[in-house]
Formats: C-alpha cells, structure tokens, sequence
C-alpha cells in the first residue's frame, strides 16, 4: 500500500505545486461562464419552478470543472510522463497495475473534486442555491471525478504527442460535457435532442449531481448513478486491463 | 549461491525486427559485468527485459533468482536501473525525487540512506534544488541515486558516463567501484572501452541480439589481442627465426605478436646469438579495443 500511496502523494503535489493553473484558473473559467451567461439569459424562464437560471447553472458549471480538471489530471500526467520518460520511475519499482490505477484516478478525481467544490464556493454567494440531498451530491461529485479521471488515464497511455490528447480533449470531451445539460434543461430541447442526449453518460452525472441541489431533475437520480456506476465499472475494468498488459507503456 | 542475473534464450521481437535472438547469460553476485556492443546490437533492449520494462518474446530472465515477469515484485526490489537517456521529473527538488522513489519501493524512513547518496554523489548542496535547475552531469547523477535508493543488489548502468566530463566520470567510477566491493553485483554498458577494460572482471558482447563473446576481461584480451614486442635493432636486420612472430615491419624497427612473456626471454636469447643489437624496445599491451573491432568483424558463429 505504501508504494500506492507515494505515487497518489506523487500526482497530488504534481498538480497541487501549480494551483494556480490547475485550481484557480479553471474556478475563474467557471466564474466567468456564470456572469456572462447568468446575465445574458437572468430574464429567461425558470428551468425548474422556483430555481432561477443563474442558480440553475452553478451546478453545472462546478460538475463541468469536475469533469474537464480530472482528465486534465491524469492524461496529461501520463502523457508527459511518457513524452519526457520520467515514466520509467513509476515503471521500475513493484508497484502493481492496480496501485498503479488507483493512484492516478484518485489524483485525478481529488483535482476534479478541489476544482467543483472551488467554483461552488466562490459562486454560493451570488445565487440562490440549495443543498437539498447533499449524499447525492457527494454520489455524482465522486462517481464524475471517477470516470473521467480513467477516461484520463486512457487517452494519457493512448496518446504520444500533446497534438493526440488535444484531440482526444476537444473531439470527445469538450462536446460531450457541454451537451450535457450544463447550460440547459432537457426539457427545453426539441424531442429528438432529448432523445440523444439520453445515450450521452455525462448528462446523467450533470442532472444526477443537479438533483442533490434542488430536488428535482430530468431523470431519477438513481437511474443516473446506476447509468453513470456501469460506465466507471466498465471503463475501470478496460483500464486495468490495458495496464496490466502494459498497453503502450511497457513494450 | 543464487546467481544476480540468470538469462534464458531469451527472444525479443518487434514488428519485423529481431532485437534480441535467444540470449543467455548468467551473472554472479559480486561480478563488475560489461555488456558491450555497437549501438542497435541490443544492450538496451536487454536490460529493458531485466528491468520489466520491455517483455520478452519468449525466454526467461531472473534477478537473483526472481522471475522478471511471475515474481516481479521481489525481482525489481532487487534490480536498481540507471536509464541511458537523461529523464527527470520537473515538478520537484533532488530530495523530493529521492524520497518519492523511495517510497515507490514501500520505503517510508529512509532519509538516512537518501543523505548518504546526496554526500556520496556530491549532491548535497544541491538537495532543494528543483530538477529543471541542474547540469546534465548533475541529473546523471540524480538518476544513479534514484536506482540506488532502495539498496539494490544488482545495479544495471546503461551508458551512465555518456556526455559526462572527465572528472565526473572519474568520482563516478570511484563511487561504482566502492559499490562493488560492499558486495553490490555492477551491470554496465558504455562506449568508452578502456572504461569497460580497467572496470569489468567480466565481459559479453552483443552483436545483432546475440551474444558473440562472454569471457573474463583478461581471457578475452589474451585470446583475441596476445600482445606486441617493439624492437629496434642495430642492424636493421631481423634474424630469420623470428620471422613468423613478425606482424609488422617499420623504418625503426619490428613489431612481434608474442603469446605470453616467457617467448620475450627466447627472442631475447635468438637475438643474442645472431649478434644483434637492441636499441629499443617496448612492450605493446592488449587492448580491448582491438578486441573488440575484431570480434565484431567475424562472421556471426
């Protein structure tokens, strides 16, 4: 366990030494998403009956943080690990693919986490928010973080060059967390949009973590973290299988 | 007694290229051991295969007894990697890469050991100092206390003085050395091959993934090398019975492969007889240099 340990102390102080790139600026991104959007749109129709816009967003924004910050987390510690062979200190010692799994996606999910609870924190004051069911907060905080931080680790161990996890980061990612709901409700949209966003994972962990908030959502909360626990489950066992086997790290 | 290194036909294959084509070797605890070869012949590739960085095709190797693959944990406690090329983490200091090795290893108290590395390899004044920050000498040398933090038996150097100045090199081979003799079994590759020659009590070479020569460092300079006797006579007149030791013939004098000292008494006692007279003369050690061109010269066996 003590090795598992070092290497998650590793990754915390990697991203924790430079918190203002990897904390800070992603808490003012959020920040600024809530002023412009939660102006422009403040005189739009309630989403939910008594939940204004701007509050409705902040949820959004903290799950967006979450998501995007924990991939960031291990794909580009892999990816640099690997474009610079400093990899090979974690390759050497006897650490096992598991401890190896562990450590980067719990790091991966702490920053996630930091991140979330940062942009909640500068935007509580400024909206209406509610904690209405706060264990299921924590549910989709943990169960987001999770599965991007493995979605993480395989585009990290996938990618050689920055140019392959940009795209991974801008072709997959970055449409994915915004067509999830961040901005909207479901409801809102034409049916057939409705429908395709029923097959995108991360809107379930959008209106799930929204649930914990205020009460009400698009969908039950435990058919989203049902949805959402399959997918990490899933990606988990495909991760720990690549490791393993020492996909691309080990030849 | 358990041998350091135990190698076992083994094959390495990528796409279409065969790196390394049934290698054996054993090594012995205690042994200073050089793996030479020209580059591409497949030294890396084996100590990637030690290392458990690189899985062979097929074969076994062991580290003091320890199967690379089935036993991993135990084998790479006791196996110690100073990579070839110059990597570093730039997150942290010299002390935090230490420590964070160490704790790789399930190692928790170990700052001891860490300072007597720093003071060993010259680097405790630098031991705040963030990674990014230091010569290429001095991250050559986070990267052998890196390898050494968890006391490894078996120390693999990949070409650990390449692009190092002479003083470095020297305090380095010093610190190996001392390494060796606490009982430390010494794995190195380099180019410099009087390194290899004054360093290793024992040397394989590589050639295109196989081993063409595995022999003590004295074995392999008298078998392929014998040494030279540089004579000038007056007269410039080479008595007819020491013709075929003649190897080479200059304006100043005779050169003659001798195989061993006891024939520089009997060309002694021939040139005395035929009445010549000896001006000069200089005994021509073997080098593992030409040793080593001639090996790699002969056709694979």
């Amino acid at each position: 366990m003590n090795g598992f340990y070092t290497l998650f102390y590793k990754e915390w102080l990697r991203f924790w030494k430079v918190n203002v790139q990897t904390v800070l600026a992603p808490v003012l991104t959020a920040l600024l998403f809530l002023m412009v959007f939660g102006h422009t749109l403040r005189n739009s129709a309630e989403p939910y009956p008594g939940v204004g816009y701007s509050a409705f967003l902040v949820p959004g924004l903290a799950m967006m943080s979450v998501l995007q910050n924990a991939f960031a987390n291990s794909s580009s510690s892999l990816m640099q690990s690997k474009m610079t062979g400093n990899i090979v200190f974690v390759l050497l010692p006897p650490l096992s693919y598991r401890e190896f799994f562990f450590a980067y996606l719990l790091a991966a999910s702490a920053r996630g986490l930091v991140c979330g609870a940062g942009v909640l924190l500068f935007t509580v004051w400024f909206v209406n928010l509610r904690f209405e069911h706060p264990w299921w907060i924590i549910v989709f905080g943990v169960l987001g973080s999770g599965i991007m931080g493995v979605l993480g680790i395989i585009a990290g161990m996938q990618s050689d060059r920055m140019d392959q996890l940009s795209a991974f980061q801008n072709f997959i990612i970055l449409p994915l967390t915004f067509l999830s709901g961040v901005f909207y409700s479901l409801h809102s949209l034409p049916p057939l949009f409705q429908g395709l966003s029923h097959i995108n994972p991360f809107f379930y962990i959008v209106d799930g973590f929204r649930y914990g908030f205020f009460g009400v959502g698009d969908v039950s909360p435990w058919l989203s973290a049902s949805v959402v626990a399959v997918c990490l489950a899933a990606l988990s066992v495909l991760t720990l299988y690549l490791i393993r086997t020492g996909y691309k790290l080990r030849h | 007694m358990v041998p350091a290194i135990q190698v076992e036909q083994v094959v390495k294959r990528y796409a279409n290229l065969r790196a390394l084509a049934g290698v054996d070797l054993e090594i012995a605890q205690g042994e200073f051991f050089g793996l030479l070869g020209p580059n591409g012949a497949g030294k890396t590739t084996l100590i990637s295969v030690l290392a458990g960085l690189s899985r062979a095709t097929s074969g076994t190797a062991r580290i003091m007894g320890h199967d690379v693959v089935q036993q991993y944990r135990q084998a790479r406690r006791a196996l110690g990697v100073v990579p070839q090329e110059l990597v570093f983490d730039p997150f942290f200091s010299v002390r935090e890469a230490l420590t964070i090795q160490s704790g790789y290893f399930g190692l928790r108290n170990n700052s001891a050991w860490i300072d007597e590395v720093l003071h060993n390899l010259d680097l405790t004044e630098k031991a705040d100092t963030n990674m990014r920050r230091l010569s290429g000498g001095m991250k050559r040398r986070v990267l052998i206390g890196q390898a050494l933090v968890h006391k490894p038996p078996v120390i693999v150097l990949d070409e650990p003085t390449a692009g190092v100045d002479v003083e470095l090199r020297q305090t380095l081979w010093r610190f190996i050395r001392r390494l060796n003799e606490d009982g430390h079994t010494i794995v190195l590759t380099t180019h410099y091959l009087e390194e290899a020659e004054a360093l290793c009590g024992r040397i394989a070479m590589l050639k295109k993934g196989e081993i063409v020569a595995n022999d003590t460092t004295q074995n392999l300079l008298k078998r392929f090398s014998g040494f030279y006797v540089q004579l000038s006579l007056e007269p410039h007149v080479l008595p007819p019975t020491l013709m075929p030791l003649l190897k080479h013939e200059t304006e100043s004098g005779f050169q003659l492969a001798l195989k061993d000292y006891a024939e520089v008494e009997q060309v002694m006692a021939t040139l005395r007889v035929a009445g010549a007279k000896v001006i000069e003369m200089e005994v021509v050690q073997p080098d593992l240099e030409e040793v080593f061109v001639k090996i790699m010269n002969q056709e694979s066996a």
